[in-house]
């Protein structure tokens, strides 16, 4: 636990919570390990795992009839993988799967979002963390819709 | 007023007049990209360019464009330039054959300022086409290599089969002491690389960015986001470099279409400092 | 500059300019009167010139008008600028060819004329050094303005009058010619139809030596001074210029353009007479033999393929457009060539079909918002 406990604590979004959250947060993480082609979650399952990739990389995809699986994203060292366990309905929107060896800890999302509903300083302070994430990743996606590669129209 | 008597007496050679090449080799790089290699038609040398500069090409009968120069400076018994075919003039000339003759003016345009990262860690950020244009600057980058600092290449495109000069990309980064990124901006279930947009590389370069210079190219909002992502981790705007484009007819100067703002991107760019663009590439329809 | 005389003609002796020109060889042009206005085409006698005609102009309106008197050049500007002959409308450049072994280029620039032009007012002298500056004083050079530049012969005429939307002034343009002529005309309407002439360079004088002429004295220079004087303080518009480059660049996104994109109509009549517009398009003309002509001809800035990058163009609002051509005119053109573009000879205020009057919009800008320029 003590292991969980110092990346928790170390990690920058979490900087700042103080030692009960680190303490909560790393009571309810585990460490997890995926193969190259292993799947993290899939879109519609239930979304009750925040992942803090540590080594590896994790593509986002969506599955589209003809076309196959389609990356849209790709995340690695240092990053999160599901944000979208703060909001309702809870849900996956897209599948992650390993691209290649990927080590990480998973904290409880379930457990985070009880304990949020309590303590609202916490869930304020989470949602200031999580959001800016959030907004980066929409606005990278703005100028990956643009298609700014493709042939002029 | 100036006096007429002020400018140069003797009758100029007119620079509309295009000298002819011959195509010596074509390469398909991508189903719509080629990459022609020109040799004179004539008896003259070519002339000498420098990496970022470009010509003005010209198929008989169908018009002329510019195309950026997209081979090695230090070579000089030919021209190597990558054209993708999106008009009816760069269509043309994809289609021309080995041996077919070609007009060609130039070169024109300002010169990645290579020079100007001695001792420095470079990073060169290209999108799609543009890194063709850059890659000259890349081969004068590597034949110093010792010169320069860490030497980073990020490269975003559409997808996986959208990478242009793939193997010699792929060749680069076994041999040299350079790091290279690739990212699209989608791919299919096979591709290991990253998938986002260039930009998202930007954060994670593990140079010295306050005293780092920056190469960059690619369509134009790509380029303002990344000068604007590489000044964000600290590098100085005036270390930005950009290629702009605009339409251009005479690329000398005297026709008014490249105008942007008070530059004409034929002779104050392509290549032109971030610092001095940055407010007008933020503007509309300038 | 050296000090050349001054002396007195009457109109025979421009007539006998005139033809001493033609003897010469140069292809005299100047003002005549056609299709209700007064444009600039050949001149071979004295009775083509406009006598007794002037020309009435405001914003939007062009009218010709008959004098009391038969001055020749009693008129402002017309529709024509001097560019038409400097920087030809239309110009074939080269032809490519097949050949056996490819292609071959062969240029179909043809000797130039010598052109002598007559009645050249003060804007348009400016205005021509303006081109020359951008023709003449860059990295690359334009043989064919070069040309038909080289050898002109420039008879320069000061104003006597002000036209409705003159601002020379303003612009530091004139109305008095001060330099770039051979010869400069001011036309004197008193007892005697007389012209003063002053001398601009040795071939000006050498001419003017083959003419019959006398002395100048005091009563025609006073009287030229009080014509030019006349011009010089009647002027029909005014724009300050000493900070214009700086306000329109500061203010690139001013609702003022806006306002003017509702009116403009991009019909860049504006370009077509500004005596310093001079961007040109190129156009391959093909034959059934295969050859093809690579041919130059005016452009103008308000067309929506002006600016045609990657599938659209750059600049497609009219705003942007109009505001295209005013920053570079006015701002723009600093920064490229170290002067303004503008001569303040009004044509653009006259020509535009909805009277968008430049002077106007840069004094709206600058928030003196209400009238317009007039004086």
């Amino acid at each position: 636990m003590e292991g969980l406990e110092g990346i928790v604590a170390e990690h920058r979004l979490f900087q700042g919570l103080g030692p009960d959250f680190v303490a909560l947060a790393a009571g309810c993480a585990k460490n997890v390990r995926f193969n190259a082609d292993e799947y993290l979650f899939h879109a519609e399952e239930p979304a009750d795992w925040i992942y803090l990739l540590r080594h590896g990389r994790v593509a986002l995809e969506l599955v589209t009839p003809g076309r196959g699986a389609v990356q849209f994203e790709t995340l690695g060292e240092g990053e999160i993988v599901g944000l979208t366990w703060l909001l309702p309905p809870y849900r996956w929107g897209y599948d992650a799967r390993a691209i290649e060896l990927t080590r990480g800890i998973a904290l409880d999302a379930k457990c985070l979002r009880d304990k949020c509903e309590v303590d609202h300083d916490l869930g304020y302070a989470l949602l200031k963390r999580f959001l800016p994430v959030l907004v980066q990743r929409l606005q990278a996606m703005r100028l990956q819709m643009l298609d700014v590669y493709g042939p002029p129209r | 007023m100036d006096r007429l008597a002020d400018f140069a007496p003797m009758v100029a050679p007119d620079a509309m007049l295009p000298r002819v090449v011959r195509v010596a080799r074509r390469t398909r790089d991508l189903p719509d990209t080629w990459t022609l290699e020109l040799v004179p038609a004539d008896d003259m040398p070519l002339p000498v360019y420098l990496p970022g500069q470009f010509t003005m090409l010209y198929v008989l009968g169908v018009g002329e464009i510019p195309v950026s120069i997209s081979g090695d400076a230090a070579d000089p018994s030919r021209i190597v330039q990558t054209i993708r075919a999106v008009g009816k003039v760069s269509e043309a000339c994809t289609h021309l054959s080995v041996g077919d003759t070609l007009g060609l003016r130039g070169p024109y345009g300002t010169a990645w300022p290579v020079a100007e990262g001695y001792a420095r860690d470079v990073v060169v950020v290209a999108g799609g086409l543009g890194l063709a244009p850059l890659r000259p600057a890349l081969y004068q980058l590597l034949a110093s290599r010792p010169r320069f600092g860490k030497l980073v290449l990020l490269y975003g495109t559409r997808k996986p089969d959208d990478i242009l000069f793939r193997r010699q990309l792929a060749g680069w980064r076994r041999q040299l002491d350079m790091e290279i990124e690739v990212t699209v901006d989608h791919a299919g279930a096979d591709w290991r690389g990253h998938v986002g947009v260039v930009t998202k590389l930007i954060p994670r370069l593990g140079v010295d960015a306050a005293t780092a210079m920056a190469l960059v190219c690619g369509p134009e909002v790509m380029m303002r986001f990344a000068a604007s992502a590489l000044h964000d981790i600290g590098m100085a705007e005036s270390s930005i470099h950009l290629s702009l484009e605009r339409n251009m007819k005479c690329a000398i100067g005297l026709c008014g279409h490249c105008q942007f703002a008070g530059s004409f991107v034929c002779k104050d760019g392509a290549v032109m400092r971030y610092d001095k663009v940055r407010r007008l590439m933020g503007l509309k329809e300038i | 500059m050296p000090e050349f005389a001054q002396a007195v003609i009457t109109p025979q002796g421009l007539a006998a300019l005139i033809s001493g020109l033609r003897d010469d060889g140069f292809r005299v042009i100047g003002p005549t009167l056609r299709d209700a206005a007064i444009v600039y085409d050949d001149i071979e006698s004295l009775g083509d010139l406009p006598a007794g005609w002037t020309d009435e102009q405001e914003a939007g309106h062009y009218r010709v008008r008959r004098r009391e008197d038969s001055a020749l050049f009693g008129y402002n500007v017309g529709p024509h600028a001097w560019k038409r002959f400097l920087h030809p409308p239309l110009l074939r450049m080269w032809r490519a060819e097949p050949t056996a072994d490819g292609m071959a280029v062969t240029s179909l620039a043809e000797p130039a004329e010598r052109y002598a032009f007559l009645a050249v007012r003060s804007c348009e002298l400016h205005a021509i050094a303006i081109q020359d500056r951008v023709f003449l004083g860059g990295t690359y050079v334009d043989p064919h303005y070069q040309a038909r530049r080289e050898g002109a012969f420039i008879i320069a005429v000061n104003c006597g009058q002000a036209g409705g939307t003159c601002f020379c002034v303003s612009m530091k343009a004139g109305p008095k010619a001060k330099e770039g002529y051979d010869l400069a005309l001011t036309e004197l309407l008193a007892d005697e139809h007389e012209f003063l002439v002053e001398v601009g360079s040795e071939r000006g004088a050498a001419l003017l030596a083959r003419v019959p002429h006398r002395d100048a004295e005091s009563q025609h220079t006073d009287a030229a001074a009080s014509a030019v004087a006349n011009a010089e303080n009647n002027m029909g518009r005014h724009m300050r210029s000493d900070d214009v480059r700086e306000l329109l660049l500061a203010n690139l996104e001013h609702p003022r353009w806006d306002d003017v994109a509702e009116r403009c109509l991009t019909c860049g009549n504006c370009t077509m007479v500004c005596p310093t517009c001079f961007c040109t398009a190129v156009e391959d003309e093909n034959a059934l033999t295969g050859a093809a002509e690579r041919k130059r001809r005016w452009d103008s800035c308000f067309t929506m393929d002006f600016s045609y990058i990657h599938g659209g163009s750059v600049r497609s609002s009219a705003k942007s457009r109009y505001r295209q051509w005013m920053t570079h005119k006015l701002a723009n053109w600093v920064d490229q060539f170290g002067t303004s573009g503008c001569v303040g000879c009004g044509r653009c205020v006259t020509w535009c079909p909805v009277g968008i009057d430049i002077t106007e919009e840069v004094r709206a800008i600058r928030g003196e918002g209400g009238g317009d320029g007039r004086a």
